[in-house]
């Protein structure tokens, strides 16, 4: 975990006030709803369909419990009693009240928690690996470098008014769980020939209407210049992105009309001039925000408890332990997932009493520390073994346990029509469809590793490119339509998904969707060639037979 | 409209010239980039001359000029147009431009904090309220996590002070 001090306290607690004069000044009429738009996006706050929408941002994916249960308050408290989980480490609210809301940051800005920058045309909250600090092999804890730049990035004077906005993730393992190359900026975390540890920096990745995967534009960038590097970018956006077209605002589409050549020449003439411009980060600054962060006191504990050996017998257990748990960097410990994806429900909600409850899970098996992934899911990321069937106990008491992650219904999904203004067409019903489709576990463990991504519009909330399915909802005549892709990926070998055909009705999605996997469970070479493998490897031809030779 | 020059609602001695239009006779004045650029040298001759600058000109144009020049006008044609703040730092701490620098356009109360960070000291405030609130509004922040030419120390330098005295008194 990652300590305030004094000075992040001071800062998060005068936006608090900062926001709280400018909803004063709306509600009085002082501000303009057009001027009052850029404030309230800037502190994370939406106007839907039915409410005002409030992101808060978790930044890197880490909360305490403490954390934890201060949502889960505010979600009773100010909101409907739960709070969604989005796939950038933010957590949102559905239901606020905009004269309730600064006291609503104030109580979360109690515990640390705040919302800047979760919305509007700026940097965004700076995403990592949930698996950050805990996972084997990692290079070092890529938090540490979230949090440098999540204060760099924190209401920065020169580009808190970008021509959009604009989100950096950073990883430091060979396996990319936080998607960077779908990210403005991705951070590949490595060490060079020499032992320095510095970064592979990526940029112009992004889906929305015109999908890219990120470019290297430098293969090395050591550690103590990624600011002044960060800084450069930044700098050669804000002057040259487009503002004529918000569809051609991304740094994504600046980086496709130069070439990536031009680009980083620009960015390394400005890099140049800047000659670190005070950035350059010493080690001692390095040191001194890693001391800030504290680690458990892990105790020497064996690799295979008597209680896992006992608990081994009950094939229940087993087969949760077998797809929820993931080795830990210590030996004795594991790292836990929290599916938040139950069979018919929304996916990524979580309600006000499952959040205090799994609170008190983390201060009894975690050291009180939870992870929040992009997939929509949490984890406990320090679980002794020994306490993995007791915990396996409670989370299925609470309906936390179902054993899917990474299968077909954990399904990423954005909120869509029933919540969203710009939606075209629903999403979560979709992926409630086919979580009942697929319920039976045994069939959705054969089916294999297979995500599936849902977004109710083309700006791609819900990852649809690069969903080994997507689903993406349009609106044709006034009615719901679903484009289909398949082969996408988000991962270290990212890649956009194909269209397999053309858009099919509402009520045919999960007939279609079923019959992909049915396709794919036919075509495989063997049980472990995974859906995208198999796709991969005969493309989107044989699929698209089976799935319109009837329609 | 009101001027915020140093923090305080001033007079605005500067007149601005329209495009295309006669220099006054005498007096300071602020005249558009293209009409300062087709003769640079007899505009200066007016005397007291500050510039116009749009968000999407390149800065090398008016360099040369910089420390004959005594305001820089830079534009926000909305405030959610951030260009003008990288052009404000660039000529405050690459370019060591140390005239009057001002925020022109639609400049609002809430930009306040960020543009006097990025280094304008005279604010062309739209509305009189905001100007009225200027000298508050400032304050709002005692923390900040980034370097600018602004001088305020940032958090990490803070902390680093703070360590090393600490450590001095064990």
């Amino acid at each position: 975990m990652y300590a305030y001090d004094e000075l992040d306290r001071t800062l998060i607690n005068e936006r608090v006030s900062e926001f709280r004069d400018q909803v004063k000044r709306r509600l009085s009429g002082e501000l303009t709803e057009e001027e009052f738009k850029m404030l309230r996006l800037q502190n994370g706050v939406y106007l839907q369909l039915h409410a005002y929408m409030f992101r808060v941002a978790i930044p890197y994916g880490t909360l305490s419990s403490k954390q934890l249960r201060r949502l889960a308050h505010v979600a009773r408290r100010y909101d409907r009693g739960y709070g969604h989980f989005t796939t950038r480490q933010n957590i949102q609210f559905n239901w606020i009240k905009l004269a309730e809301l600064p006291d609503a940051l104030a109580e979360l800005a109690e515990v640390g928690i705040h919302a800047m920058q979760t919305s509007g045309n700026n940097m965004r909250n700076v995403t990592s690996d949930q698996w950050a600090g805990v996972a084997p092999g990692e290079v070092e804890d890529p938090r540490i470098w979230s949090e440098i730049l999540r204060q760099h990035t924190t209401l920065h004077p020169e580009f808190s008014f970008l021509p959009r906005k604009f989100k950096i993730a950073i990883t430091a393992s060979e396996h990319d769980r936080a998607a960077i190359k779908i990210h403005d900026i991705g951070l590949r975390l490595h060490k060079n020939a020499d032992g320095e540890t510095g970064f592979e920096v990526l940029v112009g990745g992004g889906l929305g209407r015109t999908p890219f995967i990120a470019k290297t534009i430098k293969p090395f960038v050591a550690g103590r210049d990624i600011l002044s590097y960060v800084e450069a970018i930044l700098r050669v956006y804000n002057q040259y992105g487009r503002r004529d077209n918000i569809y051609k605002a991304r740094i994504k589409i600046l980086v496709h009309e130069l070439g990536i050549e031009k680009f980083a020449k620009e960015v390394d003439e400005e890099w140049k001039q800047m000659d670190g411009g005070g950035l350059t980060l010493d080690h001692s600054v390095i040191d001194e925000v890693r001391a800030r962060f504290s680690y458990p006191a892990y105790e020497k504990l064996p690799h295979m408890p008597d209680e896992l050996k006992q608990a081994a017998h009950d094939p229940l257990f087993e087969r949760w332990r077998k797809n929820s748990v993931a080795p830990h960097k210590v030996q004795g410990y594991s790292i836990v997932t929290l599916s938040l994806k139950p069979v018919g429900g929304p996916p990524g909600d979580a309600t006000a009493d499952q959040m205090d409850a799994i609170a008190d899970l983390a201060d009894k098996y975690s050291f009180g520390e939870i992870r929040v992934g992009h997939e929509q899911n949490l984890a406990l990321p320090h679980v002794a073994k020994r306490n993995l069937p007791q915990l396996w106990k409670a989370l299925d008491r609470l309906g936390l346990a179902t054993p899917n992650v990474n299968l077909v219904t954990d399904i990423i999904a954005c909120p869509g029509l029933d919540y969203c203004s710009l939606a075209n067409a629903r999403s979560i019903p979709i992926a409630q469809e086919l979580t009942r489709r697929f319920a039976n576990h045994d069939t959705a463990e054969m089916i294999g590793r297979l995500h599936i991504n849902i977004s109710g519009c083309i700006n791609a909330c819900g990852h649809h490119h690069v969903g080994h399915i997507g689903i993406l909802g349009v609106e044709k005549n006034g009615e719901e339509f679903y484009q289909i892709t398949i082969g996408g990926r988000a991962d270290e070998n990212a890649q956009m998904g194909a269209l397999i055909g053309p858009a099919v009705p509402y009520a045919e999605v999960a007939d279609v969707i079923e019959d992909i996997v049915e396709a794919y469970l036919a075509l495989r070479d063997r049980p472990e060639e995974l859906f995208v493998d198999t796709v991969k490897r005969l493309g989107v031809e044989p699929f698209k037979e089976r799935v319109y030779a009837t329609r | 409209m009101r001027l915020v020059k140093n923090g305080r609602i001033t007079t605005d001695l500067f007149v601005h010239v329209a495009e295309g239009a006669e220099l006054p006779g005498d007096g300071a004045i602020l005249v558009p980039a293209a009409q300062f650029l087709a003769d640079p040298e007899a505009v200066l001759k007016h005397g007291k001359v500050g510039v116009i600058w749009p968000n999407n000109r390149d800065l090398d144009d008016l360099v040369p000029y910089l420390d004959r020049l005594a305001a820089v006008a830079l534009v926000f044609p909305s405030f959610r147009d951030g260009r003008a703040y990288s052009q404000a730092r660039l000529l405050r701490e690459r370019h060591g431009y140390d005239g009057e620098l001002r925020a022109t356009g639609q400049v609002l109360r809430d930009q306040f904090v960020f543009m006097s960070r990025a280094g304008f000291d005279a604010f062309e405030v739209k509305k009189d309220a905001d100007a009225d609130a200027f000298a508050e509004t400032v304050k709002r922040y005692s923390v900040f996590y980034q370097p600018t030419g602004d001088g305020r120390v940032t958090a990490l330098n803070r902390r680093m002070q703070l360590r090393h005295s600490e450590s001095a008194g064990q």
